[in-house]
């Protein structure tokens, strides 16, 4: 290795970082890749994007690293994954809207397809709170046709893979307690408060 | 053959990019290396989901772009292009377009195991496969390259 050959032949070569991400744009916007991902520096945390050809298919805080989140992904749907900013832009400029106070809506296409169908059927009721908003577990078990299923709810609103913008924080437990969160009560909080809602009191830490 | 063990591709383009990149400005220059570092990834990610999850990503990828970079000469021979000319009038000057220069210059099978091995970090066999001879051929070229790169550098 101190062959001066031998180390100029190795030396780094910064274009290859330009080209990498030229690659990865185009093959999310053409669809040659299944999957792009991407963050989003939000108020409260930075989230994990991802999209595949027919929408928005996860949204996650990312407290974690987010390698185990996409390799599950590569291992269960395609490993056809690329990482790209402009291929969220749509779901990002939404977000900073909202965040802003600007959005009451979310618009940009959802991929419900990796969704169990009860889980579907929960997070369609919940996706239909309107902003300002809450309900309870029972009020979305009844709204999805099962209403003895309340905790089979709560438990898929745990798993929500589309935090935020399906508002599994606008549900509450019934009587106003706050119930459960992913992200964190503080989060729910801030989320409710940012619409509005007169969120509960956070229990004292 | 499951797709159980890959890795998201993002993790073969953070890990490989330099060096794909650097293979292919070696056997094609800097002008042409784009064009091919997009093509190569692309081949790579259309057939990515039927690797063999044991096998080198690396060498898969380098033996990809050193595919993609012979088509591209083919290609520019047939419009009657001076390989050695265009390679090393165009590349941008820089601490080390010197050494591209004069690896550009190199015949084809040189500049090729010359990349490969120092570039890509493949051994003899990898590079055989890669290029298509034998590996004491691949030993050749790539001592005949280095020779000719002292001689003029």
């Amino acid at each position: 290795m101190s062959d001066p050959i031998e180390r100029a032949l190795r030396a780094p070569v910064p274009d290859a970082h330009d080209a990498a991400r030229r690659f990865a744009d185009r093959a999310a916007a053409e669809h040659a890749a299944d999957f792009a991902y991407s963050t989003f520096a939000s108020p409260i945390g930075e989230l994990l994007l991802i999209a595949g050809r027919d929408g928005l298919t996860q949204m996650h805080y990312l407290d974690d690293p987010l390698e185990p989140l996409l390799e599950r992904l590569a291992s269960e749907r395609s490993p056809r994954i690329v990482e790209s900013a402009s291929a969220l832009d749509r779901w990002r400029r939404e977000l900073d809207e909202y965040f802003a106070g600007a959005r009451r809506q979310f618009e940009a296409p959802l991929d419900w397809a990796a969704m169990a169908p009860f889980q579907r059927a929960i997070l369609t009721a919940t996706a239909a709170i309107p902003y300002g908003a809450t309900s309870t577990y029972t009020g979305v078990a009844s709204a999805a046709g099962r209403p003895r299923a309340q905790r089979a709810a709560g438990n898929a609103l745990g798993a929500n893979p589309l935090a935020i913008i399906v508002p599994c924080h606008r549900v509450l437990r019934t009587g106003g307690a706050f119930g459960g969160y992913t992200g964190g009560l503080e989060r729910k909080h801030f989320l409710l408060e940012l619409e509005g809602a007169q969120p509960p009191r956070l229990p004292a830490r | 053959m499951s797709n159980q063990a890959l890795p998201p591709f993002q993790q073969l383009l953070d890990l490989h990019s330099e060096d794909v990149w650097r293979a292919l400005r070696a056997i094609v220059g800097a002008q042409a290396a784009e064009d091919c570092f997009q093509e190569t990834f692309l081949a790579a990610l259309r057939a990515y989901p039927r690797l063999r999850p044991d096998s080198s990503p690396r060498a898969w990828l380098l033996t990809i772009a050193h595919n993609k970079a012979i088509d591209h000469l083919r290609r520019s021979r047939r419009l009657e292009q001076e390989l050695d000319e265009r390679a090393v009038s165009e590349d941008e000057p820089g601490p080390d377009a010197e050494i591209w220069s004069a690896v550009a210059a190199l015949p084809q099978r040189q500049r090729a195991a010359v990349a490969l091995r120092y570039v890509g970090d493949l051994s003899h066999r990898e590079i055989a496969a890669a290029i298509g001879c034998s590996e004491e051929a691949s030993r050749r070229s790539l001592h005949e390259g280095l020779a000719t790169l002292r001689r003029q550098l």
